[in-house]
């Protein structure tokens, strides 16, 4: 029998990387796990774009592991919404890749770095088995895959401090993936399935009879992947676990590990609940809408009063998780549009930042503001680079953050609440406060000691930055693959709602 | 009387949800870094049961195809929870690591003493 490589990219797309995590665990020198984990991760986008492609030209694809039908084996089920985050998700992997090899190199010691790329490829293996999942057992199978993992690479951290942020996302991330279970086991009492086309097609008539543990079961589920995805208030262990990361996990985290459970939130949300049970009946959309506004105003307030700009930037996640959610919230074509592509954009830009900082600590061996006075003039690369994303972050015209902010502005319209287009204004302004603080001390400060012996970084960390903050303009301008494609998704999604 | 039968057919669910909840108890109000792995660990425990509980029936044998039996207990839910046990054991291996490094690297895992000594620094 032949084996068909294109028939079974969706399974690939997962054991690729696993495979590679195992391989990797066995490899001693640095480097050479460093290219293995360069060479898988390089496979994944084109994977995810054939995927993608498929899924364009011809539809969902359904793909049965080991031959079992769902419902009852288990379903790797991918639309258009996963296909275009398993993209995003190893796009932006792939394209920080090169910027390991030095990052690692300069803040992970010799021997064990060969494991943190094997950490890393496992974490990459659970989010995307995540994304590409059609079983809600599954899932949560995957998500302690990449939890697990996250919490060791967080572990490795130069500073003691990062053994306490890991502990601490340990219990969080525990708690969050327990309720999450407890939420998939009332599920399956109340349905008897685990597919989750299959639960959400037998829960519209279960929910006459058993309405209650269905609705217990969304708080669980909720409560649980919020607290993944850093909702606030859930979102207490993010800043620490951010800061005293190693550079490249911080990066690659912030760019993905949200983002994917924000993908699972969407899931549950539109593909099982709201296919089932009309959301309105539920009330869930006022209260993530609430929360979502607390998260731009407050966590943006807390990035402007922080010095260590991990932190700072670890705060804007936060905030910007919040945009994402509000989108979410807001449960409508243009809403769900603008959350699905703020899901994209903001991982380009945070992707930016953190990278920058990454080099920044590369360089200056340190990411304290105040001893960073003149910095900009010393990494003029680095800087631009940081200033563009930076802008995309406060949401300015010709970036993607606009295009984001947009669409959610648009969602909102929709609804007639004009208030909240107001709120997404105001807030912008608070990030607009926070990066140029930055921008002020990197380039209008007198030269710091530390800012004095730095430079640019060399070209294989340089050419991630500015790749990212070129596509930060790009796709400001060009939407097509962005919002094009999240707003297909979105159609999707509110075509099914009940 | 119709509650206290409610209670007694149902007493194995409060059980778990007993254990759920001192579970979750333990994990926040405990500052020990140890007690709180162990509350983790019953809290994630107790969900076994949750799932365990409502896949047996009384009078079901094993699912064997045979004509002798016509009862069978759902054994999808044990095949799950083997996995979720996996996992409850990786995660609690791993914060007993992580426990072990901060003890080393602080001297101590009472959480009120690593923050005051953060809080000086």
């Amino acid at each position: 029998m032949r084996f068909d490589v294109v028939q079974h990219l969706p399974a690939l797309q997962v054991v690729i990387p696993l495979l590679g995590a195992v391989l990797a665990a066995f490899l001693r020198r640095g480097i050479v796990a460093w290219g293995l984990a360069s060479v898988v991760t390089g496979l994944m986008p084109l994977i995810a774009g054939g995927l993608l492609w498929q899924v364009l030209q011809a539809g969902p694809i359904s793909y049965h592991l080991g031959g079992w039908p769902p419902p009852w084996g288990i379903e790797y089920r991918v639309d258009v919404l996963n296909a275009f985050v398993l993209l995003l998700v190893s796009a932006v992997s792939a394209v920080m890749m090169p910027f390991a090899r030095r990052s690692v190199a300069f803040e992970i010691e010799g021997d064990k770095q060969a494991s943190f790329y094997s950490m890393y490829l496992l974490c990459l293996t659970g989010l995307l088995g995540i994304t590409i999942t059609g079983d809600a057992f599954n899932a949560f199978v995957f998500l302690e895959i990449s939890s697990l993992s996250t919490y060791v690479l967080i572990a490795m951290g130069r500073d003691r401090r990062a053994l306490l942020a890991a502990y601490q996302y340990l219990i969080m991330g525990t708690i969050g993936a327990t309720f999450y279970v407890i939420g998939v086991g009332l599920l399956y009492l109340v349905t008897g399935s685990l597919n989750m086309v299959d639960i959400a097609s037998r829960l519209g008539p279960a929910s006459a009879e058993h309405f209650r543990p269905i609705v217990v079961a969304l708080a669980f589920l909720t409560v649980g992947v919020s607290l993944k995805l850093a909702l606030f208030p859930l979102h207490v262990w993010l800043p620490n676990a951010y800061a005293f990361a190693p550079s490249f996990a911080t990066a690659f985290l912030a760019a993905t590990a949200t983002k994917v459970a924000v993908y699972l939130f969407i899931r549950i949300f539109f593909s099982i609940f709201g296919i089932a049970v009309s959301l309105e009946s539920l009330r869930v959309c006022d209260v993530l809408l609430a929360l979502s506004v607390a998260a731009m105003f407050i966590a943006s307030v807390l990035a402007v009063y922080e010095q260590n700009l991990k932190r700072m930037l670890a705060y804007s996640s936060v905030a910007q998780i919040g945009y994402i959610t509000f989108g979410i919230g807001l449960a409508n074509q243009n809403g769900l549009t603008g959350g699905a592509v703020h899901l994209f954009n903001h991982a380009l830009m945070k992707g930016a930042l953190f990278l920058a900082l990454g080099a920044v600590l590369y360089r200056a061996g340190t990411v304290k503001l105040a001893e960073l006075g003149g910095i900009g003039r010393r990494m003029p690369l680095t800087f631009a680079a940081f200033v563009i994303a930076g802008l995309g972050i406060i949401g300015t015209p010709g970036t993607a953050g606009f295009i984001s902010k947009w669409y959610l502005a648009l969602g909102a319209l929709d609804q007639g609440r004009w208030p909240l287009v107001f709120l997404i204004v105001a807030s912008s302004l608070i990030a607009l406060v926070y990066i140029g603080r930055v921008v002020e001390v990197a380039y209008f400060r007198a030269t710091s000691e530390a800012a004095e012996k730095a430079s640019d970084p060399p070209w294989n960390m340089l050419v991630p930055i500015l790749v990212l903050a070129v596509a930060t303009v790009y796709f400001g301008f060009f939407t097509e693959l962005s919002a094009g494609i999240a707003a297909k998704a979105a159609q999707t999604l509110i075509g099914g709602l009940k | 009387m119709q509650h206290v039968q409610t209670f007694i057919g149902h007493y194995n669910y409060f059980i778990t949800i007993f254990l759920m909840v001192s579970g979750l108890y333990i994990v926040i109000a405990r500052g020990n870094m140890i007690k709180k792995l162990v509350g983790l660990a019953l809290f994630q425990t107790s969900v076994y049961l949750l799932y365990i509980e409502p896949g047996k029936i009384i009078g079901g044998t094993a699912p064997i195809l045979d004509p002798a039996f016509k009862v069978y207990s759902n054994p999808l839910p044990h095949v799950l929870i083997l996995t979720a046990i996996v996992v409850g054991v990786a995660t609690l291996a791993l914060g007993l690591a992580i426990v072990a490094r901060i003890h080393e690297a602080y001297g101590t895992i009472e959480e009120d003493e690593i923050f005051a000594r953060e809080a000086q620094e």
